[in-house]
Order: C-alpha cells, then sequence, then structure tokens
C-alpha cells in the first residue's frame, strides 16, 4: 500500500546533538521521511539510534541544526506524534482500557469518544477480552498491544518506536510485526522504528537507515522495493533473504569503519 | 486458605511452646514472682482487672492513632513539597534524618513543658516519632516514577496537576503505605514513652505507658505483664489494620500486594 509520497514529514538539516560538555552522539544528521513511509533506523549501540527518536518527539533539543515535523518544530508537532517504549509503559494501577485511553483523557477528550475509540482499538489489536484486566494480569505480548493501542488511540501521523519488541520471544515479535503492517494498512502513520534486529527492520519497513557509532551518523540508506501487503510468507521469499544479508553486511561495515 | 491456617497454628503452637518454656524457667531457677510471674498468674491479673487494662489501652490506642493520623497528613503534605526539586530535598531532608535521630526520651520532658501533660502531648510525641518514615519514604515513591512515564506524559501536554494526580501520586501509593506500615508501629511505641512521662494528669485511669509505670512502683509485677501483653497487642492491632487497608487498596494491580499462591 501507500507509495510514499513526496510530501516531507519529517525534516533533519545539519543536525548535531551532543550531551554534557562535548560527548557527540549524532553528527551533521541529514534526514528526509516522507509521508507514509516506513522508516527503521539500525545500529550497533552507541550510535545515537533512541536520540534521533528524543529528537523527532522533541523530548531533547538539537545542539545545531533544525527539525521539522509536518512543517513545525517538534514541540508545537507533538499532538501529532506518538512514541511507543522499549518497555510497554503501562500504568500498573490502571486497567487496560484506562491505560489505552491516557492519552485521550490527558488531552480531555469527552469520555463517551474516548470509550468509543478505546473499545474499536482493543478490537483491533485483539484485547477485547481483557479490557478489564491489569498490566500485571497480561503477557508480554499483550502488554505491548496494549501500548500500541495507546499511542494509536490519539490517531497520531507520526509513530515513534523504540525497540518495541526487543523484549518479547521470536514468535510473538513477528507476529506483532505483521499485526503492524496490517494497522498500518487500515490507518495512515509515518514510522519510524528503531531497532537492533535486521530481520525485523526489512520485513517492516520501506527504508532501512544505518548509523555508524562515535559519533552517530548516517553510513548508509538501504531502500526495501518489497511489494505490501507483507505477510508471514515473505520471510522465506530470496528477495527477502537477500536484502537482510545486505543490510546485515552494510551494519558490519558501519560497525569497523 | 489451607495454607494460611496452617500458618496461623504453627504461630499458635510457637506461642504455647514459650509459655511452656516460660512456666519451665520459673520451676527450675525458682524465680520469685515480683521478678518473673507464672503466665498463669498474668492471665489471672489480666482477667480480674481485665476493664482497666482494655480502658489504658483505647486511651492509648486513641493518642498513636491521632499521631498517625497527623503523621501520615504532614508526611505526604511534606513529600509533595520535597518532591518539587532536588534543591528542596537537599536544603530540607537532613532535617527529617535529625527528625529520626533525635532520642523521643530526651526531648519528651520539653514538650510536655510545652503543650502541657495529657493527651495532647503524648499524641504529639506519637506524631513526631511516626513522622520521618512517612516523609522518607512517601518522597521516594513520588520521585521514582520511570522516566519513560515521565516522557509519555510530556508527549501528550499533561498538566503539571496531571502529572501529579495521575501519575506520581498514585505511583508513590505502595511506597506511602510502607512508610505507614513502620509509622504504626513507632506511633504506638510514641505514645507509651510519652504516657510514662505525660500520661499522669488524668485522674483515675491514664494510658498503658501510664499504667505501667504504675504497676512498676506498687510492685504489681502481674499487672504489669498484662498491661505489657496488651501493649503488644495494640502494636499487632495496628500493623494488621494497615496492612489490611495496604492489601484493599493494592492487591488488584501491585505485585507486593498480591497473595502469594499456594502450591
Amino acid at each position: 500500500m501507500s507509495p510514499a509520497s513526496n510530501v516531507p514529514q519529517i525534516e533533519f538539516e545539519g543536525v548535531t546533538k551532543s550531551y554534557g560538555t562535548g560527548r557527540l552522539v549524532l553528527q551533521a544528521i541529514d534526514l528526509k521521511v516522507l509521508k507514509g513511509e516506513f522508516v527503521s533506523v539500525i545500529g550497533p549501540s552507541g550510535c545515537g539510534k533512541s536520540t534521533v527518536l528524543k529528537l523527532i518527539s522533541g523530548l531533547t533539543p538539537p545542539s545545531s541544526g533544525t527539525i521539522r515535523v509536518d512543517g513545525m518544530t517538534p514541540a508545537n508537532a507533538r499532538e501529532t506524534i506518538s512514541f511507543i517504549f522499549q518497555d510497554a509503559t503501562l500504568l500498573p494501577w490502571r486497567t487496560v482500557t484506562e491505560n489505552v485511553g491516557l492519552g485521550l483523557e490527558l488531552e480531555r477528550v469527552l469520555t463517551k469518544r474516548r470509550t468509543e475509540k478505546v473499545e474499536s482499538l482493543l478490537r483491533l489489536v485483539g484485547l477485547g477480552d481483557v479490557a478489564a484486566a491489569y498490566p500485571r494480569e497480561l503477557s508480554g505480548g499483550m502488554k505491548m498491544r496494549a501500548s500500541i493501542a495507546r499511542a494509536l488511540a490519539t490517531s497520531p501521523r507520526v509513530l515513534l518506536m523504540d525497540e518495541p519488541f526487543a523484549a518479547l520471544d521470536e514468535m510473538t515479535r513477528d507476529r506483532l510485526n505483521e499485526e503492524l503492517l496490517r494497522l498500518r494498512a487500515e490507518q495512515q502513520w509515518t514510522a519510524v522504528f528503531v531497532t537492533h534486529s535486521v530481520a525485523e527492520a526489512v520485513f517492516l519497513s520501506t527504508r532501512v537507515i544505518v548509523l555508524a557509532p562515535n559519533p552517530g551518523r548516517v553510513h548508509a540508506v538501504l531502500p526495501v522495493d518489497l511489494p505490501f501487503p507483507r505477510t508471514a510468507q515473505l520471510r522465506e521469499s530470496p528477495e527477502y533473504e537477500s536484502l537482510v544479508a545486505r543490510a546485515s553486511h552494510i551494519l558490519r561495515e558501519a560497525l569497523i569503519q | 486458605m489451607r495454607e494460611r491456617l496452617r500458618t496461623i497454628a504453627n504461630a499458635l503452637a510457637v506461642f504455647a511452646g514459650l509459655l511452656v518454656l516460660w512456666q519451665v524457667v520459673l520451676w527450675l531457677f525458682h524465680v520469685p514472682p515480683y521478678m518473673l510471674p507464672s503466665p498463669w498468674a498474668v492471665a489471672v491479673a489480666l482477667d480480674s482487672r481485665f476493664p482497666s487494662v482494655l480502658a489504658s489501652t483505647a486511651i492509648t490506642a486513641q493518642e498513636s492513632l491521632e499521631g498517625l493520623l497527623a503523621s501520615i497528613i504532614i508526611g505526604v503534605v511534606v513529600a509533595l513539597v520535597f518532591a518539587q526539586s532536588r534543591w528542596i530535598r537537599k536544603m530540607l531532608y537532613p532535617y527529617t534524618i535529625l527528625l529520626q535521630t533525635v532520642p523521643i526520651i530526651a526531648i519528651t520532658p520539653l514538650i510536655i513543658n510545652w503543650v502541657g501533660p495529657g493527651t495532647a502531648a503524648v499524641a504529639l510525641i506519637a506524631f513526631i516519632i511516626s513522622l520521618a518514615p512517612v516523609i522518607a519514604n512517601t518522597t521516594q515513591g513520588l520521585i521514582s516514577v520511570d522516566e519513560n512515564l515521565v516522557h509519555l506524559f510530556l508527549m501528550h501536554n499533561a498538566s503539571p496537576a496531571q502529572k501529579l494526580f495521575k501519575l506520581r501520586m498514585p505511583h508513590a501509593v505502595p511506597s506511602l503505605f510502607v512508610g505507614i506500615r513502620i509509622a504504626s508501629g513507632l506511633a504506638v511505641i510514641g505514645a507509651i514513652t510519652g504516657e510514662i512521662f505525660a500520661g499522669s494528669s488524668r485522674v483515675g485511669v491514664g494510658g498503658l505507658g501510664y499504667s505501667i509505670l504504675y504497676a512498676y512502683s506498687q510492685l504489681q509485677t502481674n499487672y504489669l505483664f498484662a498491661l505489657v501483653l496488651a501493649a503488644i497487642v495494640l502494636g499487632f492491632a495496628f500493623l494488621f489494620v494497615v496492612m489490611f487497608l495496604e492489601w484493599y487498596f493494592l492487591h488488584k494491580w501491585h505485585e507486593s500486594a498480591r497473595v502469594p499462591e499456594t502450591e
């Protein structure tokens, strides 16, 4: 679906980020993510992958350079952005329903509209049966589904994901990858996805960005021309496998360099 | 359920064993009754003076409860102030440690000087001794929120009030209960200590501390032991009530309040 448009959703121009006194995390990043793209960011640890997401979301400002999201500064664009963290980060004292509705509640959306939205989302991610359960009663995969539903509840145009499936077993991770693409086909959002897994990045993305470490910079950009909809069968196709092999090779290069 | 019954049965068995041991020690070493009365004598004293033991316990319970409630209210307010900035904490935290290290018995006469003897002074002492753990634990709970949750609230442009009421305060409730649990025991100890100095203004009955002092001065060791027993029961009662409330409020979602599964 969605051949990426030409409208830029996220733009980085000469973005540099250093923490404290001079520890350079990202150096001269130029990056353009188009509306409807699914971009994965991979790279060895310490290459500033997560920092890219924090910059897009405005949780931390760049040291120099400019960032635009929907033509706005990240802080102003916050309403259009949702963030999915590595841990599900659900509020343990709230039920699944109350957790998924959190964003809408904080943005003071009326209860009636909120309830409808949350109910439909819970069905969409397959959590309808555990709506009244507390997070500690859920498996890791179910918690992550709730976290995804919470992020989608505010109808974001940009979805940022920071290794959301890293803590899950491989089977659950594969299933959630497929579901994420199904959700993307139904709704329209642009995704920036940070991961350690090359295979996951290739499976999900329209483009994979490989960062090199110390300081973090763009090492290579790998377009993924595999057709949508992508299903579990894709993982056995030779095209997919050769792309994963190439991406792994580029990643190793980035590390050695 | 069966597991729990067995736990209770075990505890009772240990208690019975202790009573037997107590009696055996009396027989073996020929301890005079004014030093250590027999369990039976204590039971008789408890039975014959039950109304006065009960009245003393009620007074102490009320003073402890007043002190504890004041600690919870003031402690939470102080913790909310402490949670505002690291700066405030650094500046004021040493004083809460001071609160913990001042020997309460040393300042009790001073407090009686200020407030005058009676239940108000005793409740004040119970309050002072039980305040620090409420402040320390609640502050910890308020400031130890997962960074990503704070980010999540930021992403939705949450107001300071939303952050406080929907994130920090609910997150601090389990820690608050840890503080209250410690404070409840201290409040009872504080009240009894206070009564030894300040509980004597009442004609007739005083609290447990006062009655203990009286029984000691009269060499009524049986009665003294009955009062000590009442003090122990009172401390336990406070702890059980707090633990019940903790379970009641937290069992649905918090790990620590989960009833251990039976095998």
